[in-house]
């Protein structure tokens, strides 16, 4: 019988409007993977926050038992000393330190209380090894790419002796490989003793790795599956996920209707003058009326770059080759203009460049098309309301009201907000990136079907993604990107998984 | 009962927004007893609001400023010179007001879109554009009144615009009557408002405050306009600086909450990138925010030139940071995208007060600046405080 390493009981979280948590009862035992799965907003994130000490003792009701003791957080240093270590679904990571300052921050290597730099050097190169990097300790954050710094997060935790590792949601910007790689660490860890509870909406994962799995439904524990009955499989996780049945993931398009082309690229070239380089070279592509087309490859490709290239140019690459828009040659030189011309980009960086967070759901579902809610450039309060209140319920934003905040949503609704600000500017080119990152399986299924809807109205989507099955599922034509070139193109019926990554591995 | 319970959520949900006001109340009650009333007479919150004005209009384009995370510490100086210069205009050149006023808006606007093209278009950190600016500015005001020194400006239609009061068409009760007419508009106009808002949010089926908390609402406004405008009209009625601050009050009001402008504005504060793909011009936005500033500048320097009835040689010296605590205490947030014109006003008028309390009481001049610092941090605290438990 395995010991208990942590138990949490009857946890109430309230925030103002929203019982994020209610009575909550959670269990992990030592040494186990243990996932947390649920739908977006379904109150992961906050039981973790909760665990950490991000929210202290006395904002939330209820008991932690942690290694045998009632346990009472005040600050998060108060949950790192007794060794339970939180990676952020953000991370934490300070782009212009380098790595080994990155690992030891906060937790530095002192001698008489002055820095040691050369003693924290050689022990950040000894937990890089531990979680399997290559890379020198002396190099920047900005210049790894996400899984790295992915693995960085974890070097760091493992720093601080840690006995219980919480990763919220460490795969949702990573692709498969690097996935791959930080399960693979995962496993690793856990044979060293070190417990896990992992979030993650990529079912795969789930099913591939965990010992338990835990499923939050609207603040509630529904119950813990185990891998060793054989419970933890897709069909049994989405069941208690959703609360039903839900037999298909990516939904049946009837009538598929494809026009005449729309867009076109011509041997199109963007320089980035800040990178000195090329970071979209001669790309040729079409896109139709009606047609879904994905863009596959690994991170780091060139496919956003190749996104904002073509609407309106906002990083001012230098462009050469044609851009060609509702059958005429385009030179944009605003995102403005290329929103007139029906085109909309939904960010793969919801928080960096795609909402205002400070502001609430109305104003953010407005910005794209602000004319929309104005006569003669005076704003219309009560049209606006409509407008947000029509988006939140056909899109199922969760949120008290439409009053909220978005920056206090959740991860997945955020997206949608992301999305339906985008809708409501009436594109007829939607170029979505990474559509469905951090967004639960219900949510997945509900945004193709959105998209689907879409496309029967006439609209065109380019979507950028690294979620494989995804681009498998949706696409009507395939391309895939490989260091800013376009290495291939497949018709959805001759693209598979290894086609894909052939072509983008090349 | 009810309405008890409905006010109390209502005041703590938006405590953020009325702390100021309550602030400003607490403050003015506190003066008023210390001075045995002398604080609340007609003549010296004449002269309060008088003083207060040419901060002000500073303060409502500052905010906006911050709102967009950039900062101008070129206004006290841009102030002083244009001052200057509306005074040479004036007594050298023998240009009649009606000309010479909005040359010196237009100055103003085109400092304003030099400000933008450095930081806008060449990148260069707000900060330290301004900065030069301040020098410049600072150089070119003692460079135009070095022959001089001291301009004084005879000329009382201009002078009038710092000094005077709007005519008064008879006394009724021995009050001011255009005052009180002016007065009694503005709440007609204020209750008017407030209806059809309401009226707009039934016709869309919105959920609106139950008529018992409307009418509170409205009787407690209208009272204190009222009793303001009682108060002025006792003495000698609305100066034309108040009429002038109210005027920018109420456009940069209408303009940053109810236009398409305003919602770039807090847009491109909020997230300049996320405004940038949302079709928004972050640069076109920078131009206007440091054109207007610039142009309040120069009214700024209109007013305070007028108020003394000279140009002086160090005019405008500080007037920057006034300005910039006036904004804070209005509740504007160095993060950007949060803050309010009305915020801008209330704050100038809370500084203000605290000077002219402390002369009253003659605190000494050292207590003052310390005290004016305590609140300032105090009002910031305040609203990180309320902001963390926000919605
Ligand atoms: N600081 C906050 N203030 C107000 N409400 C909040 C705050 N943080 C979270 N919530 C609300 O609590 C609920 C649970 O949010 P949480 O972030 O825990 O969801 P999640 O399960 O992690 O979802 P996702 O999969 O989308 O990340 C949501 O309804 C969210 O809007
Ligand atoms: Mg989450």
């Amino acid at each position: 019988m395995a010991k208990t390493i942590l138990e949490m009981h009857n946890i109430t979280k309230t925030f103002p409007g929203v019982k994020a948590l209610s009575n909550v009862n959670f269990k992990v035992e030592e040494g186990e993977i243990h996932f947390l799965v649920g739908e977006n907003g379904a109150g992961k994130s906050t039981l973790m926050k909760v665990l950490s000490g991000v929210y202290p003792y006395g904002e939330y009701d209820g008991d932690i038992v942690y290694q045998g003791k009632v346990q009472q957080f005040n600050k998060i240093n108060d949950s790192v000393d007794v060794g339970i270590a939180i990676i952020y679904q953000e991370l934490a990571l300070f782009p212009d330190l380098p790595v080994y300052e990155n690992i030891y921050l906060g937790n530095e290597v002192k001698q008489n209380g002055v820095i040691n730099w050369n003693q924290t050097i050689v022990k950040a190169k000894e937990m890089l090894k531990k979680v399997n990097l290559k890379v020198n300790p002396e190099v920047l954050i900005k210049d790894l790419g996400v899984g790295k710094q992915q693995l960085i997060e974890i070097a760091k935790a493992l720093s601080k002796d840690v006995k219980l590792l919480i990763l919220d949601e460490p795969t949702a910007a990573l692709n498969e490989d690097d996935s791959e790689n930080l399960l693979e660490l995962i496993k690793e860890l856990k044979k060293q003793g070190i417990t896990c509870i992992m979030i993650s909406h990529k079912l795969k994962e789930v099913v591939a790795i965990a010992d338990k799995a835990t499923v939050l439904r609207d603040g509630e524990t529904i119950c813990t599956l185990d891998a060793k009955k054989g419970e933890i499989n897709e069909r049994t996780i989405i069941k208690n996920m959703v609360g039903r049945e839900m037999n298909n993931i990516y939904p049946e398009r009837e009538n598929k209707k494809i026009g005449d082309t729309i867009l076109e690229l011509h041997n199109w070239s963007a320089y980035d003058s800040q990178l000195g380089r090329h970071v979209v070279k001669d790309a040729n592509l079409h896109l139709r009326k009606g047609e879904i087309i994905g863009i596959a490859g690994l991170m780091g490709a060139g496919r956003t770059e190749l996104a904002l290239s073509m609407f309106g140019n906002p990083k001012q690459y230098k462009l050469t080759g044609d851009l060609i828009v509702n059958q005429q040659k385009r030179n944009f030189k605003h995102t403005s203009d290329a929103i007139k011309e029906g085109m909309a980009y939904v960010t793969e960086d919801r928080k960096g460049n795609g909402l205002f967070l400070l502001q609430n759901i109305t104003n953010n579902v407005s910005a794209a098309k602000l004319k929309g809610i104005a006569n003669s450039g005076i704003i219309n309060d009560n049209e606006e309301i409509k407008v947000a209140e029509h988006y939140k319920k056909s899109l199922h934003i969760k949120a008290s009201s439409i009053e909220q905040m978005v920056g206090k949503l959740s991860g997945g609704n955020q997206q949608k907000v992301s999305l339906g600000k985008w809708l409501f500017a009436g594109p007829n080119i939607l170029i979505l990136d990474e559509p469905t990152r951090g967004i639960d399986v219900g949510a997945k299924f509900e945004i193709y079907s959105v998209m689907n809807e879409l496309i029967d109205q006439g609209l065109s989507i380019i979507m950028i993604s690294s979620e494989l099955g995804e681009v498998l599922g949706m696409s009507d034509r395939v391309y895939v990107m490989a260091e800013g070139e376009i290495k291939g193109e497949l018709s959805g019926e001759e693209a598979d998984q290894e086609k894909i990554m052939e072509l983008a591995t090349q | 009962m009810k309405i008890l319970n409905e006010a109390s959520t209502l005041i703590k949900e938006n405590i953020r927004d009325y702390g100021m006001y309550i602030a400003l109340f607490v403050i003015m009650v506190t003066f008023n007893m210390m001075t045995n009333g002398v604080f609340m007479s007609s003549r010296n919150i004449s002269n309060l609001l008088d003083s207060a004005g040419y901060i002000a209009v500073l303060a409502v384009g500052m905010t906006l400023v911050i709102v967009i995370r950039h900062i101008d510490l070129s206004v006290g100086y841009v102030a002083g010179f244009l001052g200057a210069i509306a005074a040479i205009l004036l007594m050298q050149q023998g240009l009649p007001v009606y000309i010479v006023i909005p040359i010196i808006l237009l100055l103003g606007i085109v400092i304003g879109l030099m400000n933008g093209f450095l930081i806008a278009q060449l990148g260069i950190p707000a900060f330290v554009a301004s900065l030069a600016g301040m020098l410049i500015f600072r150089g070119a005001l003692l460079q135009v009144t070095e022959g001089t020194g001291t301009i004084i400006v005879q000329n009382a239609a201009f002078n009038a615009l710092g000094n005077g009061f709007i005519p008064s068409l008879g006394q009724i009760l021995d009050r001011h009557l255009l005052t009180l007419i002016v007065g009694g508009i503005g709440i007609i106009f204020y209750i008017y408002s407030e209806l059809r808002t309401r009226h707009d949010k039934m016709k869309y089926n919105f959920e609106v405050v139950s008529i018992g908390i409307l009418a509170l609402k409205l009787a407690f406004v209208s009272t204190i306009i009222g009793y303001i405008t009682w108060v002025l009209a006792g003495y000698n009625g609305f100066s034309w600086t108040l009429m002038i601050v109210l005027f920018v009050t109420i456009v940069y009001h209408f303009i940053s909450n109810r236009t398409v402008l305003g919602r770039q504005i807090y847009a491109v504060g909020s997230n300049p990138e996320a405004a940038h793909l949302s079709g928004i011009n972050v640069k076109k936005v920078t131009y206007l925010v440091m054109a207007s500033m610039s142009m309040l500048a120069a009214l700024s320097g209109i007013l305070y030139t007028a108020r003394l009835q000279s140009a002086t040689t160090t005019a405008g010296m500080l007037f920057e940071l006034d300005a910039i605590a006036a904004a804070y205490v209005g509740g504007v947030s160095s993060a950007g995208g949060v803050g309010k014109v009305t915020g801008a006003i209330i704050g100038a008028i809370v500084m203000a007060s605290l000077t002219n309390g402390m002369n009253l009481l003659g605190v000494g001049i050292s207590y003052q600046y310390m005290i004016r610092g305590g609140v300032l941090a105090g009002a910031v605290i305040f609203d990180v405080l309320t902001r963390k438990k926000g919605k």
